[in-house]
């Protein structure tokens, strides 16, 4: 009852927002929840499964030119978006096979010649995708009567989607497919002798993660109305690394604390692009270095501390 | 005719570059199982060392390259000292994590402290052509291929005949037994470390009058001599030498017959067709799955 509480401020806080924040700002919050849809996706695959993915950016972005391009052929976006995590998904499911056999650095490389080969289509394949200008004039939907142009209305949409990917992710962790990606995580020869099979799961594991950044894809096109291959390129795949690192790897809040990090961060510290890498870069060495859970942790202190502090207040 | 030969000695002397800069990348790999994803990077520094030593600092070429590579050296004793002693507990892909925040921190930390622009060093050698009939080709090329051949038959020799270097084999070959031994693996994994970072900043010297001195160009070396490691085979020195030749022919060829559009994506696809045909790499030797 507490925590339905405390979770409905917090909601209606994320609602009453935007009446108060700046176009700017706007943005910002909202980019921060398509970051975190995407980041999600990725804990599934790293954070549980074990399984090194530094082509997020590529399903992020094919859900992203997905969207763009359909939209262009006059679909709906309704209709579009669950595609844009489908054909991710599958995608995903494709760079997948690499990881049955291999795993730690040598996925890492794949995933990045991946992301490297994916962003040369992007720039390459102007017929498709517009090459280095990309699509510009992408449209935002609507429901009825309801439109969702205006950003603020557009932010609602986000809001909505942001929820559900939370619940969503942490449904399918205390699932079924959740346990067997941990178990493969955790120690992927044991859990093929309880009878997983590891096989299927590492290609799931991918391609539920890649599902989740194809919407997130699908989400971003109509935020920004313009997307170019810029927006898809290896350095963003590391960018979703550092938030889940950060954040906390293989936990639900991790994406979540390392989205708000990372995309919050630099706007808050009004930073210089470079200057705030170097300062995550460092805090990617730190976090390895010193704790490994990643900031979650110190979540978890304030959820121990806070009530004995409470205690003895009385 | 002559272009092919033209072309053949362009990627040679690419490719031996690369080359260079993975044979320590599967040094470190094979003595301490440290995956270095900043060792673009490493290459990257010393080259603006050079630039600040020589051309800003006015200092004598020699010198100037000596101090390079006694500050590579402390770089990467530095290197595995303060970071990787106490990651290697943690296992491959927290490794893979931390040189990927070292690599951008040395990165954007070069952006800021230093420039955001393309600088240019003097070629070592002289680029005018030489005419062979109707074959063109620079003599820089030629200088190149010729000197890195020579620190890499230098380099193999010390491995296999001095005692030294048959300690890092034995450490390569397992550590445990080579502890047992005797053998200091501590230290031998130091050496490791420090020689990689040699090694990188004499590639480096090479590599600045060819690649241009950028911030960034870390990022270009560092997966090629990665890729290169891995498409020669990771558990050989002689790999990487094979696979840095096969990355700079590769490129050069696709470029010049191919399209030049998916010059850096073919050296991708290249890596991935050599993983699913035989994924020990060319000349690598088949271990358990890894």
């Amino acid at each position: 009852m507490k925590r339905l509480l405390f979770w409905g401020i917090i909601i209606a806080i994320l609602c009453v927002i935007p009446w108060f924040l700046g176009d700017y700002t706007l943005y910002v919050v909202s980019l921060t929840y398509v970051y975190t849809i995407v980041a999600i996706g990725l804990n599934l695959t790293l954070g549980y499964a074990n399984q090194v993915s530094l082509c997020h950016a590529s399903f992020f972005g094919i859900g992203a030119y997905t969207m763009a391009l359909l939209l262009a052929q006059g679909w709906s976006f309704w209709l579009i978006l669950p595609f844009s995590g489908i054909f991710a998904g599958l995608f995903g499911a494709v760079i997948g096979f690499p990881a049955l056999k291999w795993k730690d650095h040598y996925l890492a490389l794949i995933t990045i010649a991946v992301n490297i080969i994916t962003f040369f289509i992007m720039m390459q394949e102007s017929w498709l995708t517009g090459g280095p200008t990309g699509v510009s004039g992408i449209t935002r939907p609507s429901i009825g009567p309801l439109s969702f142009t205006p950003d603020i209305s557009y932010y609602y949409l986000l809001l909505v989607f942001y929820i559900l990917a939370i619940l969503a992710s942490i449904w399918i962790v205390n699932s079924k497919w959740g346990r067997a990606f941990r178990a493969i995580g955790l120690n992927e020869l044991a859990s093929r002798g309880h009878g997983i099979s590891s096989f299927n799961y590492k290609l799931l594991a991918f391609a539920v993660g890649a599902f989740f950044a194809g919407v997130g894809g699908g989400l971003f096109a109509p935020l920004l109305r313009y997307i170019a291959p810029d927006a898809f390129t290896f350095f963003i795949s590391l960018e979703f690394l550092i938030m889940i690192v950060i954040g906390g790897m293989g936990r639900i809040e991790g994406p979540i604390i390392g989205a708000i990090i990372v995309v919050m961060g630099p706007e808050v510290l009004r930073m210089a692009e470079a200057a705030y890498l170097i300062v995550y870069s460092l805090i990617l060495i730190f976090v390895m270095l010193f704790m490994r859970q990643g900031l979650v942790i110190v979540l978890d202190r304030l959820r121990e501390a806070v009530p004995a502090w409470v205690e003895r207040r009385k | 005719m002559a272009s092919f030969i033209q072309l053949l000695i362009g990627g040679v002397s690419m490719g031996i570059l690369y080359g260079v800069v993975a044979i320590g990348f599967v040094l470190l790999w094979q003595t301490s199982q440290t995956i270095n994803f900043g060792q673009g990077e490493l290459v990257m520094v010393p080259m603006f060392m050079m630039v600040g030593l020589h051309l800003v600092l006015k200092i004598p070429f020699w010198p100037s390259f000596i101090l390079t590579l006694v500050a590579c050296g402390i770089m990467g004793y530095l290197f595995e000292r303060l970071m990787i002693r106490k990651l290697l507990p943690g296992g491959v892909l927290v490794i893979v994590i931390a040189t990927l925040g070292l690599s951008g921190f040395l990165r954007y930390g070069m952006q800021i402290a230093w420039t955001p622009q393309t600088l240019f060093f003097p070629h070592l050698f002289s680029t005018k052509p030489i005419e062979l009939g109707d074959i063109i080709f620079s003599p820089e090329d030629i200088w190149n291929i010729v000197i890195i051949s020579i620190i890499i038959i230098v380099l193999h020799l010390c491995i296999k005949r001095t005692k030294l270097g048959m300690a890092m084999q034995a450490v390569a070959q397992s550590r445990e037994t080579a502890e047992l031994m005797g053998i200091n693996v501590r230290h031998i994994i130091i050496l490791v470390f420090v020689l990689n970072s040699v090694l990188a900043g004499t590639a480096a010297v090479f590599a600045a009058p060819i690649f241009f001195v950028r911030y960034d160009i870390g990022i270009f070396l560092g997966v090629k001599a990665f890729v290169a490691a891995i498409i020669g085979g990771f558990n050989q020195i002689r790999g990487a030498l094979v696979g840095g030749l096969t990355v700079g022919l590769a490129e050069t060829f696709a470029a010049a017959y191919i399209t030049t559009a998916y010059r850096d994506a073919f050296v991708m696809i290249l890596l991935l067709i050599v993983l699913l045909i035989k994924p020990e790499g060319i000349v690598g030797i088949k271990e358990e799955a890894y």
